[in-house]
């Protein structure tokens, strides 16, 4: 308990030191909302225009007071208003990220689906044909990039069979289950065919180390099944290597999957990101990224919960 | 082969069923317009936006007093007739009666003058306010009529009104400052639904003047890569699209059910020298540049053929055949002596700029002109960058050359006077003027004789060409694609959508 209410109170000043390095970095880039809106056409403001305009866009004063602003905000849980979207930022936030959880969840159950057992599999069969297979086919996973994996699918499936998931507008999983997972399937096939490859690996390597650990002989010599023994007895302390990987790539995902989502047009939260990046809306920026950061934190937390869970000799928080 | 084809169809519709797959029948209801583009409109005032997709958006539910056609001429919008006086000081239009906002108000006099009042205030931040600067009083006689009294002869302001950055928007909306947070229009279509980067959906407006649509809406879409927007349209998801890359529109002609419109547009490739920073400052140099680059094989090499090159002008009705202008025709020798005399013989190092995909062939031309200018000794580095970065040293004219796609417009003078004239507002991205274009431009700006501007401005693009500031390149094709079943979209050199206010789909 201790440790749970040490580790949140740094959350805190975790999100602090995100939003300065945020808040300096996008500024620090070159240009800015009115060049994002404007284009080349911003030459053609006089210095009042573009007073004016800065004024609209709240980038008139120094970034110091800008920021001093932006925190009294979020102290009062307002993370500012998008310029591009006209609403709060949270609101933009929190319609994107139910898409965002849901691609991750689902690429998360296809990786640990097909992964594991695929890791575990290979892992009994050390050094054979099969093992071989499937070490080659987590290969192949690993180093496809997933935009050219998400080209290929869109392309077999328009060009060879005329069929493609509904593209333009989402639909929310509880107003149209059906229509959701037919948009979500595909991407999360895609994020997940990386995902899985890593898990595999991950599973593979760590279960040869238990299978060769005393308490497995041990184990064997007792009599039990080479089914218990794996599922059983060896399994469960191969999981927290799984878990790390799982946690660190899930983490990734809640910050949106900005390639594919651009591929597959899906409204998640690396898009929100990039555009917002492109057009220079650095309320949604800050916003976005404060988000990220703290789901990231989030899923660090309950990783290292579920290592307890899963090895009850490990105590977090003890020295 | 039927067997074939057969077993094909069977397997997409289980897979379309196994993966929850809306399959292939997805033809909308035949009165939406179903359509894409990979960039979105960035915001819904018209005297704000710049952006492309801001301006075709905005076309369909904004009007300006007057438009430009498919064939560049002015014709009539909320304006049915104008008259400009004989001095060419005064432009008086007649509004249209049947004109009304989405809102059912009658779009009057009042509207137009505080429309353009709204531009001319430095405080709305309109870029457009400076095609506008000679409007010095703006009377309104009665509700249907407007004049506006110019400080000097401006022929070219009827074309820069025709812009949808010069639309008409509601004295009560300017007042209640909402402009820009709702849209309310007299154009064709009203927005019913917009989610920035995802969506818009527009509905017919009963009430327009120019009668009844084609469609009773259209439902716009933000696929942000075009390879997805290829196989929307061979799904039948979408019925129309705009298409940005060469390299995605070209595959569009090898679907059967698919038809690509495209049209030479306005806007220019370019490369932009700086004459500021040595050694373009010297007329030779740059003059060996123009000499050395082989625009054609620029054009084939990175926009695949797609496009025409061209001179400064690109409107059809004034542009001179390239081939008459300064050094058109590959001339290394010729490039090489001019380096030489201008005391560059063994060549020199300098930097080329390029915008990350915007243009999508920007990196291609950088490219080419590279391994072309190598030829006579000029090592050019090339830096590509993220757009707004690229914009930013762009405004400062912080580069030594900058690959460009720059906008065009139906005048010329409108299209060069913020580069190519004494006062322009762009002279710090150009930096380069002289006595004669600034001359030029403001005799093509009083002329009000079509004969006589067209032979001032062909000077004008002559003179240009020779003192080669910047190395115009070509002119591409602005691409829609659409089901063959989409009848009666007419694309025009700017670009404009607006023809799908007549749009049908055909059963």
């Amino acid at each position: 308990m201790t440790y749970l209410l040490r580790r949140l109170a740094v959350f805190p000043l975790v999100l602090i030191g995100v939003s300065i390095v945020v808040f300096v970095a996008i500024r620090m880039v070159p240009g800015d909302s009115i060049t994002a809106m404007l284009g080349t056409e911003a030459g053609l403001l006089t210095p009042q225009q573009r007073d004016a305009l800065a004024a609209y866009f709240g980038i008139d004063q120094p970034w110091f007071v800008q920021y001093g602003r932006w925190l009294l905000g979020l102290v009062q849980g307002n993370l500012g208003i998008s310029p591009t979207y006209g609403k709060p930022v949270l609101d933009v936030i929190l319609e994107r990220f139910p898409l965002t959880l849901e691609l991750a969840l689902l690429s998360m159950m296809i990786a640990l689906v097909v992964g594991m057992p695929a890791g575990v599999f290979a892992a009994t069969r050390n050094e054979r044909l099969s093992d071989l297979g499937v070490r080659i086919a987590a290969m192949i996973g690993q180093s496809t990039p997933n935009f050219v994996l998400a080209l290929l699918i869109i392309y077999t499936l328009s060009a060879g069979f005329g069929v493609l998931p509904a593209m333009g507008e989402f639909s929310p999983l509880w107003q149209d289950p059906l229509r959701n997972l037919g948009q979500l399937i595909l991407p999360a096939i895609t994020l997940g065919f990386a995902f899985a490859a890593s898990v595999t690996r991950i599973s593979r390597s760590a279960m040869l180390d238990v299978l060769s650990d005393d308490y497995v002989r041990t184990a064997r010599s007792k009599g039990a099944s080479a089914r218990s023994v794996i599922w059983r007895h060896a399994l469960p302390n191969a999981l927290i290597p799984v878990v790390t990987l799982s946690g660190i790539e899930f983490g990734y995902l809640l910050g949106g999957a900005v390639i594919v989502e651009q591929i597959y047009a899906l409204p998640g939260i690396g898009r929100l990101v990039l555009d917002a990046i492109l057009q220079r809306d650095y309320a949604l920026v800050q916003g976005c990224v404060l988000f990220i950061a703290f789901n990231f934190m989030i899923v660090n937390l309950l990783v290292d919960l579920a290592y307890v869970a899963l090895d009850p000799r490990i105590r977090l928080g003890e020295r | 082969m039927v067997q074939h084809l057969t077993r094909k169809l069977l397997s997409g519709m289980t897979l379309a069923a196994m993966l929850g797959i809306a399959a292939v029948p997805l033809q909308a209801s035949a009165a939406t317009l179903h359509m894409a583009w990979s960039q979105d409109a960035t915001g819904l005032d018209p005297h704000k936006q710049t952006a492309f997709s801001s301006l075709r958006l905005l076309e369909l539910i904004y009007e300006p007093l007057v438009r430009v056609d498919a064939n560049l001429q002015i014709v009539p919008a909320i304006a049915e007739s104008w008259q400009f006086s004989a001095d060419g000081k005064e432009l008086s239009f007649k509004l249209n009666p049947k004109a009304k906002f989405q809102n059912g108000a009658a779009v009057t006099s009042a509207d137009v003058k505080a429309s353009f009042e709204r531009i001319l205030d430095e405080k709305t931040g309109a870029a457009a306010r400076a095609n506008f600067l000679s409007i010095a009083s703006i009377d309104t006689p009665d509700p249907a009529t407007v004049v506006f009294h110019l400080s000097q002869p401006d022929v070219p302001i009827l074309t820069a009104m025709s812009d949808v950055n010069a639309a008409i928007v509601p004295a009560s909306e300017i007042t209640a400052g909402s402009v820009g947070t709702k849209a309310v229009g007299s154009g064709p279509f009203k927005l019913d639904k917009w989610d920035p980067n995802a969506k818009e959906v527009l509905s017919a407006n009963r009430d327009w003047a120019g009668g009844a649509t084609g469609v009773d809406g259209i439902e716009i879409s933000v696929l942000p890569d075009e390879t997805a927007i290829l196989a929307a349209l061979r799904t039948k998801q979408i019925d129309f699209a705009l298409l940005n890359d060469p390299l995605v529109a070209t595959l569009v002609p090898k679907e059967a059910s698919l038809q690509l419109n495209r049209v030479p547009v306005l806007a220019y490739h370019v490369l932009q020298l700086n004459p500021s920073r040595k050694p373009m400052t010297e007329l030779k140099v740059r003059q060996a540049i123009s000499c050395a680059i082989d625009r054609q094989e620029v054009l084939d090499t990175a926009s695949l053929g797609e496009g025409k090159v061209t001179g400064p002008l690109t409107i059809p009705s004034l542009a001179t055949d390239p081939s008459q202008l300064f050094c058109y025709k590959r001339d290394v020798e010729k490039a090489k002596k001019l380096m030489a005399e201008a005391g560059f013989a063994d060549g020199f190092s300098a930097t080329v700029i390029g915008a990350t995909g915007e243009p999508p062939t920007a990196a291609a031309e950088a490219q080419v002109i590279q391994s072309q200018l190598a030829e006579i000794g000029v090592k050019l580095d090339i830096k590509m960058m993220e757009l707004n970065v690229y914009v930013d040293a762009w405004l400062k004219g912080d580069f030594d050359m900058a690959v460009a796609l720059n906008g065009g417009r139906a005048d010329p003078y409108t299209m060069y006077n913020r580069y190519w004239t004494k006062s322009g507002n762009l002279q710090k991205v150009a930096n380069y003027i002289d006595d004669t274009l600034d001359s030029q431009m403001q005799q093509g700006r009083a002329e009000t004789d079509p004969a006589k501007r067209k032979a001032i401005f062909a000077e004008f693009e002559k003179h240009l060409a020779e003192v080669s500031p910047w190395i115009w390149l070509y002119t591409s094709y602005s691409y829609t694609a659409q089901q063959k079943n989409v009848a009666g979209f007419v694309p025009t050199p700017t670009g404009t959508l607006f023809s799908l206010s007549k749009v049908t789909i055909q059963q």
